[in-house]
C-alpha cells in the first residue's frame, strides 16, 4: 500500500511537471482527483483496513490528496497567467495612429482678444455692456460734448441714414453716455463695451469701414488722472506680458479733459526699437482721459461730485500688434486656415 | 511749417538745441514730426578772381574762384552772370545739393573744374522756374566775407519743425506767435511781441469809407485804409520767411498780408481801394450769387455763404477768397486792409461745397481771437509803413458785436492734484501757472485765472487747467494708482450673456466663428429674405457694394464659404452672431450657421461624419437644449424662401418662430450647402424653468419595439405625436430607431421603440400590451399605416 501510494505520488508529480498546456493540466486534474481517480480509488479501499491503519493510512492518502492539488492549482493558475498575458499581447495597437478629429470651433480672431479684455476687465470690477450699432446723433456726439457743426465732426467721417439724426455709430462711445442716464446719475459705473463701429473709409491694408472698438468708462468719486494709468498698467501687463510698460502722452479728445495717448514699451524689441515700433520703443494703443465735465452734466452726473475716466481700444490694432497680423482684412474675410490656431486659450490663468 | 528762425523773434531760443526741443515740445503735447534743418556742407561764399571764356564753348567760362584766404579753385561756369569781381555761392567737391547731386572734381569739355557756382533754385530755396533760371547764378552781396558758410550768411540755415497738431492747438500752434509762447512754455521764457507802431495821417478812414454789416455770421470787422503805396519786390526776411512757411513771395504788399497771417494767425484780406469804391457790405449770399475768385475762376455761392460786397455787387468770398474786381495789381495805390472775424462753420461749410480750401478758410474755420484781429490789421499797417512806404490813415471803421468777456476758472491747487494724481503746493502751482502765461490771482489759496483769448480751446473749467498743468508737469511723471472705491467682479449685462454662451457652446460643437460687414450689396440683399424684413439702403453710400443693411446674415455666410472654397478648403463649418436692422431700425441680433463638408473624420479608420440635415439639426437641439429649452423646441415643415423646398423647416420655440434651417435651395447653390439663422433676441426674452432633480426610477422599464409602413410623405414626427397621445401616462420616451424605403410600394417603413414605465410602480405585462395594441391600432387608422413584421 504505501509502496503503492509513493509510486502514485512520483507518477502524478512528474506528469504534472510535464504539462505543457491549461488542457493537459485540467485533464492530469481530472485524472488524479476526479470521483474515478487513483486517489479516490485508494480512499474507498481505507474502510477495508484496520481502524489503527486505517487513520495512518488516511493520514498519508490526504497529504498526498493535498500535494497534488497544489501542484495543479499553482499549473493552473501559471498557465491562466500566460493565456492573459498572450491575449494582451495580442491585443497591442499602433498607439501613435491619429486620434478622431473631434472638431472644435474657432473664435474670431477680434473676438479672441476682445474676450481676453473682457476678462481682465470683469476682474477688476467692469461690467461688459452693448449699445446699438444704428444710434442717435445726440448719443453719437451731442451728449459726448461734439455739437453740430464742431470740427470733431469732420475727423469721423459718419454713414448718416436718416438726415443729420440716425447714424451708423462712429465709435462706441455712444454707449458711455446710455450708460450713464441709465444708471441715474447716482451711482458709480464700471463697464467696458466692445462693439462695431462705421466710418467711410476706403477699405485697404490698414483701413476698414467697419471696425471694432473696445470702450471703457469708470465714474465714481476722487478719481485721478493717476488711477486711468494704472488702470492701463493693469491690462497690458496682463495682455501684453509682465515686462510692459505703460506710459501718457498729452492728447485730445473732446469727450476727456486732460486727454491722453496711451503708449506701451515695444513688445517685440523690449525698447530697443525695431521695425514694429518704428525704432521708438513705444507703440500706441490707445486715446483716453479724464471725463469732461460737460460730458458728466450732459448724461446726469454732477461733475462737482463725480467724476471718472474712460478709454478706448481698437479691436484690430491690438490684435494685429499681438498676433502679428498685416492686413485689417484677415478679420472680415475669415480663411478658416488662417483662424484654426486660435481655438485655445494662450494662459494657463485665465 | 514752424521756422525756428522766424519763432526767435519772439522768445530767446538762441541757446538751445533745436532737436532736443523738438523733443521736450512733444512731450508736452504738441507733436514735431519732423525736424528740417537747412545745411549743406562744403557750400562756401567765394569771390570769382578770374573770368576767362572756355577754349572750347561759346557760353561756358573759365573762372578762378577763391574759396577762402588759403584756397583757389578753378571752376567751369555756364551762367551768362558770371563775371570778374562777383561774390558767389561756391559748391566744394564733396558738398551734395538737393536730389542727392553730389559735387565731384571734374572736367568740361576738357578743362579741370573743381566746384559749382550756385543760383538758389540749385540748393533748393527758390522754385526752379523759367524766370529764376534765366537770373543765372546768385549774385551775393559785395560785403560778404570769403570762406564761410554760405547759407549761414544768407539765413537760409533755419530749423524748420513739421508739426501733427490735435484739433484743438490746431489754432495757435498753428501761427508763429502762438507757437512763440508754447516754446516759452515749454522752456518757461516770456514772449516779446512784434512791433505794432506807425505814423497816422490827418485824413481819416472815415471821409473816404463806410462799413455796413448785415449778417449775424461776422461778429468783428476792422478796415483801415493805407495809401501811397508802393508795390516792389519784398525785403530779402519776408521772402525768405515767407518760402521757408511754404509759400510763394508775389511783392511786398501782397507779402506783408501772408506775413502777418503766418505771424498772428489772422488771415487779413487787402482791396485795391479805388476799384472797391467807397462802400463794404458785408452779407449773407444770395442763392445763386457769382463771383469771380483772384484764380480767375466763377464761383456760385449758396445762401449760408457770407459775403463782401461793395454795396451791390460780391467783391470777395468771406474767409475763403477775394474776387478778381478789386485785386491788388501793380498799378494799386491806395488800399482797404480788412482783419475780420466770421463764423466758422460757415466757411468751412462754403470752403467745403467751394471744393477751396485756402490759406485764409483753413485758419477762419478753426475761429479766431479778437486781440489778434486788432493786433494783425496794427502790424500789417506798420509793415505797410515800413516796406511799402505807406501812409495809414487815422481811424479804424469797425464793426464789433464780439465776445470779449474773458474766461475765468476758479480752483485750488488740490483740485488739480486731485485730478491728477500729484501734489504740487500752491506755490509750485503758481510757479506752473507763470509758465503757462496765463494771469492769475490768488486769494486765501484759490487761484482765478484769466484764460488768454489766443487759447480758444480751452474752457472755464478746472479739467482744462489740469491739463494744461499736466502735460507741461510730464505725464511721464505720474505715478500709476488704481481707484480707491468697493466694487464686484464684473458682468455680462443684457443680452451680452447669451451671445456669449452660444458663442461658446457653438465654438465647442465644432464651428467656426466669422465675422462679416453690416452693410452689403443689394445682390446679396436680396437672398434670404424669409422674415421680409424691409432693408435700410444708406442715402449716401460709398459704393453700390456697400450700400445695404442687412438683415440676415446668411448671405455673408455664403460669401465667406466661397471665398474658403476658392482657397480650397472643403470642411467650412462656421457661425456668425451680429445685429441686423430694418427700416424701423429695430434691431434684431441674429445667430447664423453654415455647415459644409465633413463634420468629424478618422480617415484611417474610415469615420466621416458628413454634414447634412440631421446633423445641423442635431447641432440647433443642442443648443438650444443648452440654452433651457428642452422639450419647447419643434420644427416645422414650412415653405422658405431661397432654401431647398423638401429640406427645410422653420423652428418654433412654443409657438414662436424663431428661426429657419435647411439646405440652401439648389437654384442659389449646387452643392449641398446647410444654413440656420435664429432670432437671438427671442432666445434672450424666453424664459426658462429652473433645473428641478429628477429621482431615477426604482422600477424596471418596459421595451417595446414597433414598425410601420405609411406612405412616403407622413412625416415621423406626425406619428410620434400619435404615438405619445396614445401612449398616455405609462408611455415614458418614444424614439425613431429605424428607416428604410419600400422602394416597391413607393412606402416607408420607420421603426420606434417605446419605454414603458409607472414611477410609482412595477408595470404588468398585459397592461403594458393593451397600450401597445391601442398605439398599433390607432397609428394604422390615422396614417393608413401597415404594422410591419407581424
Amino acid at each position: 500500500m504505501k509502496e503503492k501510494v509513493n509510486a502514485l505520488k512520483e507518477e502524478a508529480l512528474e506528469s504534472i511537471l510535464k504539462s505543457t498546456n491549461l488542457k493537459e493540466i485540467n485533464d492530469l486534474k481530472v485524472m488524479y482527483l476526479g470521483k474515478k481517480g487513483p486517489i479516490s480509488e485508494l480512499t474507498n479501499h481505507l474502510k477495508e483496513l484496520a481502524q489503527e491503519e486505517k487513520k495512518e493510512f488516511g493520514k498519508v492518502l490526504n497529504e498526498l490528496k493535498n500535494e497534488i492539488t497544489s501542484k495543479i492549482e499553482e499549473k493552473i493558475k501559471y498557465y491562466e497567467e500566460q493565456e492573459i498575458k498572450e491575449k494582451l499581447e495580442s491585443e497591442k495597437i499602433d498607439i501613435t495612429l491619429p486620434g478622431v478629429k473631434i472638431p472644435m470651433g474657432s473664435p474670431n480672431i477680434l473676438e479672441h482678444i476682445i474676450e481676453e479684455i473682457e476678462a481682465i476687465c470683469m476682474s477688476m470690477g467692469y461690467d461688459v455692456v452693448d449699445g446699438p450699432e444704428i444710434e442717435e446723433d445726440k448719443y453719437n456726439f451731442e451728449l459726448l460734448n461734439i455739437p453740430k457743426g464742431h470740427p470733431a465732426r469732420d475727423a469721423q467721417d459718419t454713414f448718416y441714414i436718416q438726415e443729420e439724426e440716425i447714424l451708423l455709430r462712429s465709435q462706441t462711445s455712444p454707449v458711455q453716455a446710455r450708460t450713464m442716464l441709465a444708471a441715474g446719475g447716482d451711482k458709480p459705473i464700471r463697464m467696458i463695451c466692445p462693439g462695431k463701429t462705421y466710418r467711410r473709409d476706403d477699405d485697404d491694408a490698414t483701413h476698414s469701414h467697419q471696425f471694432m472698438q473696445i470702450e471703457g468708462l469708470l465714474v465714481d468719486k476722487n478719481i485721478s488722472l493717476s488711477d486711468l494709468k494704472g488702470t492701463m498698467d493693469v491690462i497690458f501687463k496682463k495682455l501684453f506680458g509682465p515686462t510692459c510698460e505703460v506710459r501718457f502722452r498729452p492728447s485730445y479728445y473732446q469727450f476727456t479733459e486732460p486727454s491722453v495717448e496711451t503708449d506701451i514699451s515695444c513688445f517685440a524689441c523690449k525698447g530697443k526699437g525695431c521695425s514694429l515700433c518704428k525704432n521708438t520703443g513705444w507703440i500706441t494703443v490707445s486715446g483716453a482721459g479724464i471725463v469732461h465735465p460737460n460730458v458728466l452734466r450732459n448724461c446726469g452726473y454732477d461733475p462737482n461730485v463725480w467724476s471718472g475716466f474712460a478709454f478706448g481700444f481698437g479691436a484690430e490694432r491690438l490684435a494685429m500688434l499681438k498676433y502679428g497680423i498685416n492686413d485689417i482684412r484677415t478679420f472680415y474675410q475669415t480663411d478658416l486656415r488662417e483662424t484654426k490656431d486660435f481655438d485655445r486659450k494662450e494662459k494657463n490663468n485665465d | 511749417m514752424i521756422s525756428l528762425e522766424w519763432v526767435g523773434d519772439y522768445v530767446d531760443i538762441q541757446e538751445e538745441d533745436l532737436k532736443e526741443l523738438a523733443v521736450k515740445v512733444t512731450k508736452a503735447g504738441i507733436n514735431v514730426e519732423k525736424v528740417i534743418t537747412n545745411h549743406i556742407a562744403h557750400l562756401v561764399i567765394g569771390e570769382v578772381l578770374e573770368c576767362l571764356p572756355h577754349p572750347d564753348s561759346d557760353h561756358l567760362h573759365v573762372c578762378d574762384v577763391k574759396v577762402n584766404e588759403e584756397e583757389t579753385h578753378q571752376i567751369v561756369c555756364g551762367a551768362p552772370n558770371v563775371r570778374k569781381g562777383l561774390k558767389v555761392i561756391v559748391a566744394l567737391p564733396g558738398a551734395i545739393l538737393p536730389g542727392d547731386f553730389e559735387i565731384k572734381k571734374s572736367k568740361i569739355r576738357g578743362v579741370e573744374s573743381n566746384g559749382m557756382l550756385c543760383a538758389l533754385f540749385e540748393l533748393g530755396l527758390e522754385e526752379k522756374t523759367e524766370e529764376n533760371y534765366s537770373k543765372g547764378i546768385y549774385e551775393v552781396d559785395e560785403s560778404a566775407p570769403v570762406g564761410v558758410d554760405a547759407l549761414k550768411y544768407l539765413g537760409y540755415d533755419d530749423t524748420l519743425y513739421e508739426l501733427d497738431i490735435h484739433k484743438h492747438r490746431n489754432n495757435d500752434c498753428f501761427y508763429h506767435i502762438g507757437f512763440a509762447y508754447e516754446i516759452a512754455s515749454v522752456l518757461n521764457k516770456k514772449v516779446t511781441l512784434p512791433s505794432l507802431e506807425y505814423k497816422e495821417d490827418n485824413d481819416s478812414i472815415k471821409n473816404h469809407f463806410k462799413l455796413e454789416v448785415e449778417t449775424e455770421k461776422c461778429p468783428y470787422y476792422l478796415a483801415k485804409m493805407v495809401t501811397n503805396v508802393e508795390i516792389k519786390e519784398s525785403p530779402d526776411f519776408i521772402k525768405k520767411r515767407l518760402t521757408a512757411a511754404g509759400m510763394r513771395p508775389i511783392n511786398n504788399v501782397v507779402d506783408i498780408s501772408n506775413y502777418v497771417m503766418l505771424e498772428f494767425g489772422q488771415p487779413l484780406h487787402f482791396f485795391d481801394k479805388d476799384k472797391l469804391g467807397d462802400t463794404v457790405l458785408v452779407r449773407d449770399a444770395k442763392s445763386d450769387e457769382v463771383i469771380t475768385t483772384l484764380d480767375s475762376k466763377e464761383r456760385i455761392l449758396k445762401s449760408s455763404d457770407i459775403v463782401i460786397t461793395d454795396g451791390k455787387k460780391p467783391v470777395c468770398i468771406a474767409g475763403v477768397m477775394g474776387g478778381e474786381n478789386t485785386e491788388v495789381d501793380e498799378n494799386t495805390k491806395t488800399i482797404l486792409i480788412e482783419s475780420a472775424i466770421f463764423d466758422a462753420v460757415s466757411i468751412r461749410n462754403t470752403a467745403s461745397h467751394l471744393n477751396l480750401k485756402s490759406e485764409a478758410s483753413l485758419r477762419y474755420g478753426k475761429g479766431l481771437s479778437y486781440e489778434y484781429t486788432n493786433m494783425a490789421i496794427n502790424r500789417a499797417c506798420h509793415l505797410l509803413e515800413k516796406y511799402a512806404n505807406a501812409t495809414i490813415l487815422k481811424d479804424t471803421v469797425m464793426h464789433d458785436k464780439v465776445d470779449k468777456i474773458p474766461k475765468l476758472v476758479t480752483f485750488k491747487a488740490e483740485d488739480v492734484n486731485k485730478m491728477l494724481g500729484i501734489v504740487i503746493d500752491t506755490k509750485d502751482m503758481e510757479k506752473e501757472l507763470d509758465r503757462l502765461g496765463f494771469p492769475y490771482t490768488l486769494e486765501k489759496e484759490v487761484f482765478t485765472v484769466t484764460i488768454p483769448s489766443r487759447r480758444l480751446d480751452i474752457d472755464a473749467n478746472v479739467n482744462d487747467i489740469a491739463e494744461e498743468i499736466g502735460r507741461l508737469y510730464g505725464y511721464q511723471n505720474l505715478v500709476s494708482t488704481l481707484p480707491i472705491a468697493s466694487t464686484r467682479k464684473g458682468e455680462y449685462v443684457g443680452d451680452v450673456q447669451i451671445r456669449k454662451e452660444i458663442t461658446k457652446r457653438l465654438r465647442m460643437l465644432g464651428l467656426n466663428e466669422v465675422k462679416n460687414y453690416t452693410l452689403t450689396s443689394p445682390d446679396m440683399a436680396k437672398l434670404f429674405k424669409y422674415d421680409s424684413k424691409e432693408q435700410i439702403t444708406l442715402p449716401n453710400a460709398m459704393s453700390v457694394d456697400k450700400s445695404i443693411v442687412r438683415t440676415s446674415l446668411l448671405p455673408s455666410l455664403l460669401n465667406t464659404y466661397e471665398y474658403n472654397k476658392k482657397r480650397n478648403v472643403k470642411d467650412v463649418n462656421i457661425y456668425e452672431i451680429a445685429k441686423t436692422y430694418d427700416t424701423d431700425f429695430k434691431e434684431t441680433t441674429k445667430v447664423a450657421i453654415l455647415m459644409k463638408g465633413s463634420y468629424l473624420t478618422n480617415e484611417w479608420q474610415r469615420i466621416n461624419i458628413k454634414v447634412d440635415f440631421y446633423l445641423l439639426k442635431g447641432i440647433v437641439e443642442n443648443l438650444l437644449e443648452y440654452l433651457g429649452f428642452k422639450n419647447r423646441i419643434s420644427f416645422v415643415r414650412e415653405e422658405i424662401v431661397d432654401l431647398h423646398p423638401g429640406i427645410c423647416a422653420s423652428i418654433y420655440l412654443d409657438r414662436e418662430r424663431i428661426g429657419v434651417i435647411g439646405r440652401i435651395h439648389p437654384n442659389i447653390k449646387k452643392e449641398e450647402v446647410y444654413v440656420c439663422e435664429l432670432n437671438m433676441n427671442a432666445l434672450y426674452e424666453a424664459t426658462i424653468k429652473p433645473i428641478k432633480f429628477k429621482e431615477a426610477s426604482k422600477y424596471p422599464e418596459i421595451v417595446k419595439d414597433v414598425a410601420f409602413v405609411v406612405a412616403n410623405d407622413v412625416d415621423s414626427e406626425s406619428i410620434k405625436k400619435e404615438i405619445v397621445h396614445t401612449g398616455k401616462r405609462i408611455l415614458s420616451s418614444c424614439e425613431v430607431f429605424d428607416l428604410y424605403p419600400e422602394i416597391a410600394s413607393g412606402k416607408k417603413s420607420i421603426a420606434y421603440k417605446l419605454n414603458f414605465k409607472d414611477e410609482t410602480r412595477t408595470l404588468e405585462e398585459e397592461e403594458v400590451m393593451e397600450v401597445f395594441n391601442a398605439i398599433i391600432k390607432q397609428i394604422e387608422a390615422t396614417f393608413n399605416a401597415q404594422l410591419r413584421d407581424k
